[in-house]
């Protein structure tokens, strides 16, 4: 297509300073997002690392690879990564900092300093716990389920809780400063119902952090407390109750999934909004669905515990609310998919990213309801048809939202543009390998296989076969976008301001913008998504 | 290779049909959405695919019937599992009011059964076919999880408390039994068999051993060794209370509250007994914390349901 010729931007906040202290010391949003950038995808590939020795490990029944011990330690650690280093934090610190001053028409967040800061924090949380990893590990599980975490684990557990510990005030500051930018900073005009609902899911999920965080950091703490000064908070024999502790773990971890969710959620609203050219289909629907999943969120706890000793009445109220978290999850799906009707759909890859989340998240949903019947969780909690369930969610939907997030806004992130063929095709492997890899896992878990297992009984080798397979594939996949990414940030096309022909304001500023992001502060008479004439002037 | 890989799981259990047939109704609610969704998501996406690279989408920006509809079918159609689910649930969890109690104790790394006529097993339970069979489970340690997949069945095991699971098992055979509750270093080694037999097979194994007697009578001898006896009179004389037809009852407390005597209050009582202390009795009595396993324990819990008669101990 005949485009006028794009050239670089003189000025742009890569070019705004040169050196390690310009980075290091920046207090620019879209800098502190690249260093988050950096900093989950190291912890993203570590946490990779760990799952393929785990699958490797279970291609055979023996469990003869590596030892007990190093077995519990590697999907320990695996969880501790994915979930507190890279889940929890990627698409609120990645995308969230870059785009959240630049869709609401604002220069930077309400506390640039306060941003640095918080990516300080996460870094110390993240190396001490990779420090606790690199002197012995811990062999708790992720969820540090007392009195086992307290009274009979040998290995590092404080040292790793403290990493976690200290990473969560990293979660809280970044919330309160995007719940102040968005409530303070909004470009004239700007009103709520104005703005991307990636906002809106950026803002429930900063809601949930700054309220839910403060409950982990206490849980450890009692941990800690136990472990080192023998307080009996959890262990029966000191006087304590270790069903206090899941309660207080769940009370948090459950809402915490939803910290991991929400934003892909918001991401997927926008690339199909941007895929299909057209407003979101009943965006104030998607919009309250967010709050109401951040809401209800946190009156679900006790469904992780069907079978840990709780009242039956408790059992039936906690089942009854995680039906209901349900209903606005599938309000959105639903409105994704009529936001297709009638629109002029891409088949590039951010919109792959998009159908791949739609499906995944749907089959993760709906196995969700099996969960949530609790005569039904009593058979399948524990085994591998939770963490089937769960990596539908975490992965099918939060990994597939970051990734077609960030191939969406890498070209406003870089300026350039990537190799639109290799992204297709890496989109299309790491969709065949995420199936291959947990789709067998419901089966040898309804089959009645544990989670956690190092060894397992011979008939469930084909299943996990199968899984083992999955995941190498999947492993291709996810290393493929980090060939081509990096090429592009020397090699790519340049993309100009707007590539996709999207509507949005981070459409309007040049790529990659000016360090205050608006060379003036727009005026915002529309709302979003409107595509009412045909696009002019993109490249893609 | 596919031979020898099931892929679904053997029924053996009374439960196991309703838990089966739960599930298969949510497999076709989800295959159904599943279906839809992916339908339309495909067909949209090469009904409506972009020619013109500059062609926008219609301004459609939603509709009201929509929204009403797929809020309220899904709504209706998860409480129609919930109340399926909650239905299993409570069968789940009110065994019959006559069961072959058998008590269970969970440690690093094994599951130690006994049974109340005094056999003692590790990793292997023994049960007969079509009796409903109820286990009183604690653990020694850490929180386990015993689960048997054959029955659909699945509770933790906890330090500290007795929790209880039944089934009733419908055909003999030998049945996996997991820790599905990450318990430590061997947690997949925590693993054991359930063996269900025909009820005659089952008396011969029942008479083939038990050497020390029943279980209440070890805790008969337990409880003169501890010397519980000198208090814990049968004539109303003694410091402590009678315990004899005390199980099942309700006890009013000092507190002026009221709890009834199951295995989880006789169990504080040895090892807290200042915790609740029955009205009319003073708190003298000593803890036996760190003096007797979970498996005396268990015993004495026995003994003292075995002392029946004595219909004139205080109620109410």
């Amino acid at each position: 297509m005949a485009s006028p010729t794009i050239l670089i931007p003189p000025r742009h906040y890569l070019n705004d300073g040169y050196g390690v202290a310009s980075w290091l010391l920046t207090r620019d949003h879209k800098r502190i997002a690249l260093l988050y950038l950096a900093a989950v995808t190291f912890f993203f590939f570590v946490g990779g690392a760990f799952a393929v020795l785990i699958r490797l490990d279970l291609a055979t029944p023996a469990g003869d690879l590596v030892s007990d011990e190093t077995y519990n330690k590697l999907f320990t650690m695996h969880g501790v990564m994915m979930v507190f280093f890279f889940l929890i934090p990627a698409i609120p610190s990645v995308l969230g900092n870059f785009l959240v001053p630049i869709m609401i028409g604002a220069k930077d967040l309400a506390f640039p300093k306060l941003n640095l800061f918080s990516w300080y924090i996460y870094m110390v949380g993240g190396l001490f716990t990779l420090y606790a990893l690199v002197t012995g590990g811990v062999d708790t599980g992720w969820t540090f389920y007392a009195p086992f975490s307290t009274v009979s684990s040998t290995t590092n557990v404080i040292p790793t809780a403290l990493g976690i510990f200290i990473t969560g005030f990293s979660s809280i500051l970044t919330g309160l400063n995007f719940i102040v930018t968005i409530h303070r900073m909004r470009a004239p005009g700007m009103t709520w119902f104005r703005m991307p609902l990636f906002l809106w899911s950026t803002y429930a999920t900063s809601l949930i952090n700054v309220l839910g965080t403060p409950v982990i950091a206490i849980t450890i703490l009692l941990v800690a407390a136990e472990r080192v000064f023998k307080f009996g908070f959890f262990n029966p024999a000191l006087g304590g109750d270790p069903v206090l502790f899941q309660h207080l773990f769940w009370f948090y971890s459950h809402p915490a999934v939803y910290i991991m969710v929400l934003p892909a959620m918001g991401v997927i609203s926008e690339l199909v909004a941007a895929g299909c050219r057209k407003p979101v289909f009943g965006y104030p629907f998607v919009a309250f669905a967010s709050l109401a999943i951040a809401v209800l969120g946190f009156l679900v706890w006790g469904h992780h515990m069907f079978v840990a000793g709780q009242s039956v009445y408790a059992a039936l109220i906690f089942s009854i609310l995680s039906f209901l978290v349900a209903i606005p999850s599938a309000v959105k799906v639903f409105n994704w998919t009529a936001t297709m009707y009638r629109g002029a759909v891409s088949w590039d890859t951010p919109m792959l990213y998009a159908y791949g989340f739609i499906g995944l998240f749907t089959i993760g949903g709906l196995t969700g309801l099996f969960l949530a019947a609790v005569g039904l969780d009593v058979h399948v909690t524990d085994t591998y048809f939770i963490v089937a369930h769960f990596h539908y969610i975490m992965v099918g939907g939060t990994i597939m939202g970051y990734l077609g997030g960030l191939h969406y806004w890498w070209p406003k992130m870089s300026g350039r543009l990537y190799n639109e063929a290799l992204a297709k095709l890496s989109a299309g492997i790491i969709f065949i390998g995420f199936n291959l890899t947990f789709f067998p896992q419901f089966v040898v878990g309804y089959l009645g296989m544990p989670r956690r297992y190092h060894s397992y009984p011979e008939e469930f080798q084909v299943l996990n076969v199968l899984s083992s397979a999955g995941a190498s594939i999947l492993g291709v996949g996810y290393l493929i976008p980090m060939i081509y990414l990096m090429w592009s940030l020397r090699y790519g096309r340049l993309a100009g301001s707007n590539p996709w022909g999207s509507v949005g304001l981070e459409w309007t500023t040049t790529s990659p913008p000016p360090t205050e992001n608006f060379t003036e502060t727009p005026i915002v008479t529309w709302n979003a998504y409107e595509y009412n004439a045909p696009v002019e002037g993109h490249v893609a | 290779m596919w031979t020898g890989t099931p892929l679904f799981p053997e029924s053996a259990s009374t439960m196991a049909g309703r838990v089966d047939a739960l599930y298969f109704f949510l497999l076709a609610v989800s295959i159904f959405f599943s279906l839809l969704i992916a339908g339309l998501i495909v067909f949209y996406a090469i009904k409506f695919h972009r020619g013109d690279p500059n062609a926008v989408g219609g301004v459609i920006h939603g509709g009201m019937v929509l929204e009403v509809t797929w809020t309220v079918v899904p709504f209706l159609i998860t409480m129609v599992i919930f109340v399926w689910g909650a239905s299993v649930f409570f069968a789940m969890s009110r065994p019959p009011d006559e069961t072959l109690n058998i008590y269970v104790v969970g440690k690093q790394w094994m599951w130690k059964f006994q049974h109340l006529d005094g056999q003692r097993e590790i990793n292997e339970l023994h049960v007969p076919v079509g009796r409903p069979v109820k286990l009183i489970m604690t653990s020694e340690d850490v929180i386990h999880d015993l689960f048997v997949p054959a029955f659909r069945v699945k509770a933790d095991v906890i330090p500290g408390r007795y929790t209880h699971l039944w089934f009733e098992p419908t055909k003999p055979g030998r049945y996996q039994l997991f820790c599905a509750e990450y318990c430590g270093t061997r947690h997949s080694g925590m693993i054991g068999q359930v063996v269900v037999m025909d009820p005659s097979e089952y008396q011969t194994w029942l008479s083939g051993g038990a050497p020390e007697g029943s279980l209440a009578s070890a805790g008969a001898k337990l409880f003169q060794d501890l010397a519980c006896n000198t208090c814990h009179r049968p004539d109303a004389q003694g410091r402590g209370p009678v315990l004899e037809g005390l199980f099942g009852n309700t006890v009013r407390l000092q507190s002026g509250e009221t709890v009834t005597v199951d295995e989880a209050y006789v169990r504080e009582s040895i090892l807290q007994p200042a915790a609740k202390v029955a009205s009319g009795f003073q708190p003298i009595m000593p803890t036996f914390q760190g003096l007797v396993t979970e498996e005396q324990l268990l015993e004495l819990v026995e003994y003292v349901k075995s002392l029946k008669g004595l219909p004139q101990v205080q109620t109410r």
